[in-house]
C-alpha cells in the first residue's frame, strides 16, 4: 500500500505531484492511460476541475478512476460552478469514496471558457471553502447542523508568487493557511530567484509548499502564456532558449528546461518539492522526472 | 447621480418582438435613457423612421419627463386618444419606465431597450456599476470600494490569482477591485481590515424580490 499524500508531506522528502486533465467527453482511455504512466512516480495526482472554464468530466470521477487504479488523487474542487450545498455534498461524497486530499480553487473566470453565457457561482471562494472543509471535519455544515458521519482530508490551496502586485496575493496567501490550507501548489515559476525570495517569505508559515512546473513545448507557447495565463510569467532567457533549439527538438528542451528547474530546486532545498502540469503532454513527465534525477 | 443603464436591443429583436402589430406608439423618457443615449428624443425619432421604413405605422411618440414617476399616468392620461389608437407601445426606457407603463395601462408593450444595472454616472457618457445592492455592506471594511460588485467574481477575501499588473483577469482595462481595496487600506494603514477572514455571505438578507415597507409609525412623510 502507498503512503498517502498526508503521509508523504509529512514524511520531509521531496514531493513530486503532477496532473491529469479530464477528457471532454465520455472517453476515458487516454486518461487513464496518464493515470496509469503516473500513478508510480509521482506522490499524487491532481484531477483540474473545468480547467479554464472548459467544460469536461468531472474532476470527481476522474480521482475515482485514480484511486480504483491504486493510485494516490488530489481532488482539484473550484467555487465556480457549484453553491455551498453542492460543493459540501461533493466533499461528502468523494470521503465515502475514499477520496483524501482535496485542492480549494476559486476557479477562473466563466467569461475565459467555453460556456461564456453561463452564471458564475462563486458562492464560497477558496479560503472559505477551506473553512467549510475544516467544519464537515468537526461534524458542523455550514448550516451549522450536525452530519451523521463526518470527513476529514489533507486539504491546500494556491498561490501565485508572480503576481503583480504580489502583496494583496499574500495577505490572501495567510488567510488561506489560517483558513487550513496543510499544502500549497504554486502557479508555473520560471524565475528561481523571485521564487526564492517568495520562499524565504513563505518559510515562516506551517505549509508545505510545491513548486509549480508547466512543460514548455515551444517558443510560441511561453509568449502565448505571457500574454494569456494570468500570473505566468515566463523569462526572455528562457523564450530564446526555446526559440534557439533545433526545428523538431523543441519538445526535448521543454522537458531539459522543466528537469533542469526541478533539480535546482531540490538540490537547494529551495521548497518541499514540484507539482508538474504538462497540459496535455502528460507522457513526458517520466521524461521529465529522469532529466530532473528523480 | 445614480442612473439606470441600458442599451437598445437589435432591430431584428425589435421588429420580431413587435410581430403582426403594425400600429405602433414609442414612449421615451427624458432621464437615465437620455443620458445613456438610448431612448432620449433623439432615439425615439430615429426608432420612428426605423419602423417607418419597415412599413410599421407610427401613431405618435412621447418622450416622458422621468418614465418611472407616478406622474407618468398623468403624461399617459393626456395622449390618451393616440395611445388608444396603437395596437403596441414600444417603450424606449429602463425597465422600470416600462412597467410603470404596464401597470396603467391594458396595452401591449414591448421594451426597446435592455436594462443592464445601475450604474454612477462618473463622466458626462460614462457610468459604472459600483453597488449590487446586497443587503449586507460590506465597504466599511473594504475602504470604501465594493468588491461584492466591482471584483468580476465578487470575491470578499482578497485578489484571485488572475490579476495582472493590477488589472482583472476579465480585462486588461479594468482595475482589479482588490488592487484598489489593497492600495486604499495601505495609505489608511488599515491593512488588518483585509486581513480579517470574511465568512461566507448571506445571499438572502431580503428574499427576492425585495419589498420593504416604512412602518406606519416611523413614516416622516
Ligand atoms: S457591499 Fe457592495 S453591493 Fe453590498 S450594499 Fe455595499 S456597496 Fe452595495
Ligand atoms: S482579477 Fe481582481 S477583480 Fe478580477 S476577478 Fe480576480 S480578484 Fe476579482
Amino acid at each position: 500500500m502507498a503512503a498517502s499524500f498526508k503521509e508523504t508531506l509529512a514524511s520531509g522528502k521531496f514531493i513530486v505531484t503532477s496532473e491529469v486533465g479530464p477528457p471532454k467527453g465520455t472517453n476515458l482511455e487516454k486518461m487513464i492511460h496518464h493515470i496509469a504512466l503516473l500513478k508510480d512516480c509521482v506522490a499524487a495526482i491532481n484531477l483540474t476541475d473545468h480547467q479554464s472554464s472548459v467544460m469536461r468530466y468531472p474532476s470527481l470521477g476522474a480521482a475515482l478512476l485514480v484511486k480504483e487504479q491504486g493510485g494516490e488523487p488530489i481532488l482539484q474542487m473550484t467555487c465556480r460552478d457549484r453553491n455551498r450545498l453542492a460543493l459540501q455534498a461533493d466533499l461528502l461524497f468523494a470521503y465515502s469514496r475514499g477520496i483524501r486530499n482535496v485542492l480549494c480553487l476559486t476557479g477562473d473566470s466563466i467569461v475565459v471558457g467555453d460556456h461564456k453565457e453561463a452564471r458564475g457561482v462563486f458562492d464560497l471562494d477558496s479560503s472559505q471553502l477551506l473553512a467549510a472543509i475544516r467544519l464537515l471535519e468537526k461534524g458542523k455544515d455550514l448550516g451549522g447542523n450536525e452530519l451523521d458521519g463526518t470527513v476529514s482530508f489533507c486539504a491546500g490551496a494556491i498561490v501565485t508568487p508572480e503576481a503583480n502586485p504580489l502583496e494583496p496575493q499574500l495577505i490572501k496567501f495567510e488567510k488561506k493557511i489560517e483558513a487550513g490550507a496543510e499544502f500549497i501548489q504554486t502557479q508555473a515559476i520560471y524565475d528561481l530567484d523571485k521564487f526564492r525570495d517568495f520562499m524565504s517569505y513563505a518559510r515562516q508559515f506551517p505549509v508545505k509548499i510545491l513548486a509549480g512546473i508547466i512543460l514548455l513545448t515551444s517558443a510560441p507557447m511561453a509568449r502565448y502564456m505571457n500574454k494569456n495565463v494570468p500570473g505566468v510569467r515566463v523569462p526572455q532567457e528562457l523564450i530564446d532558449e526555446m526559440a534557439a533549439a533545433p526545428k523538431g527538438s523543441a519538445l526535448g528542451k521543454g522537458i531539459e528546461i522543466a528537469g533542469r528547474m526541478i533539480r535546482e530546486i531540490k538540490e537547494e532545498r529551495i521548497c518541499d518539492g514540484v507539482h508538474i502540469m504538462a497540459i496535455g503532454k502528460e507522457e513526458v513527465v517520466p521524461e521529465i522526472l529522469k532529466e530532473a534525477g528523480l | 447621480m445614480i442612473r439606470s443603464i441600458t442599451r437598445q436591443k437589435s432591430m431584428e429583436e425589435i421588429e420580431r418582438l413587435l410581430g403582426d402589430y403594425s400600429r405602433v406608439f414609442i414612449i421615451g423618457c427624458g432621464t437615465c435613457v437620455t443620458l445613456c443615449c438610448t431612448g432620449g428624443l433623439p432615439e425615439v425619432l430615429q426608432m420612428k423612421e426605423k419602423l417607418e421604413v419597415a412599413n410599421r405605422l407610427v401613431i405618435g411618440y412621447l418622450v416622458l419627463p422621468v418614465a418611472c414617476d407616478e406622474i407618468t399616468q398623468e403624461a399617459l392620461a393626456v395622449n390618451q386618444s393616440a395611445i388608444s389608437e396603437a395596437q403596441v407601445l414600444l417603450i424606449m426606457t429602463c425597465a422600470f419606465g416600462v412597467q410603470t407603463v404596464a401597470r396603467r395601462l391594458e396595452r401591449a408593450v414591448i421594451p426597446a431597450l435592455d436594462t443592464l444595472f445601475i450604474g454612477k454616472e462618473r463622466g458626462l457618457g460614462e457610468f459604472h456599476e459600483v453597488c449590487s445592492q446586497c443587503g449586507i455592506c460590506i465597504i466599511g471594511e473594504t475602504g470604501g470600494i465594493c468588491p461584492v460588485t466591482t471584483c468580476h467574481k465578487g470575491l470578499v477575501n482578497g485578489p484571485c490569482g488572475g490579476t495582472r499588473e493590477g488589472k482583472c483577469e476579465i480585462d486588461p482595462q479594468k482595475d482589479c477591485a482588490w488592487t484598489l481595496i489593497y492600495q486604499r487600506l495601505e495609505n489608511l494603514g488599515k491593512l488588518d481590515l483585509m486581513r480579517r477572514y470574511q465568512g461566507p455571505r448571506n445571499h438572502q438578507v431580503a428574499p427576492r424580490p425585495g419589498v420593504f415597507f416604512v412602518p406606519q409609525e416611523e413614516r416622516s412623510i
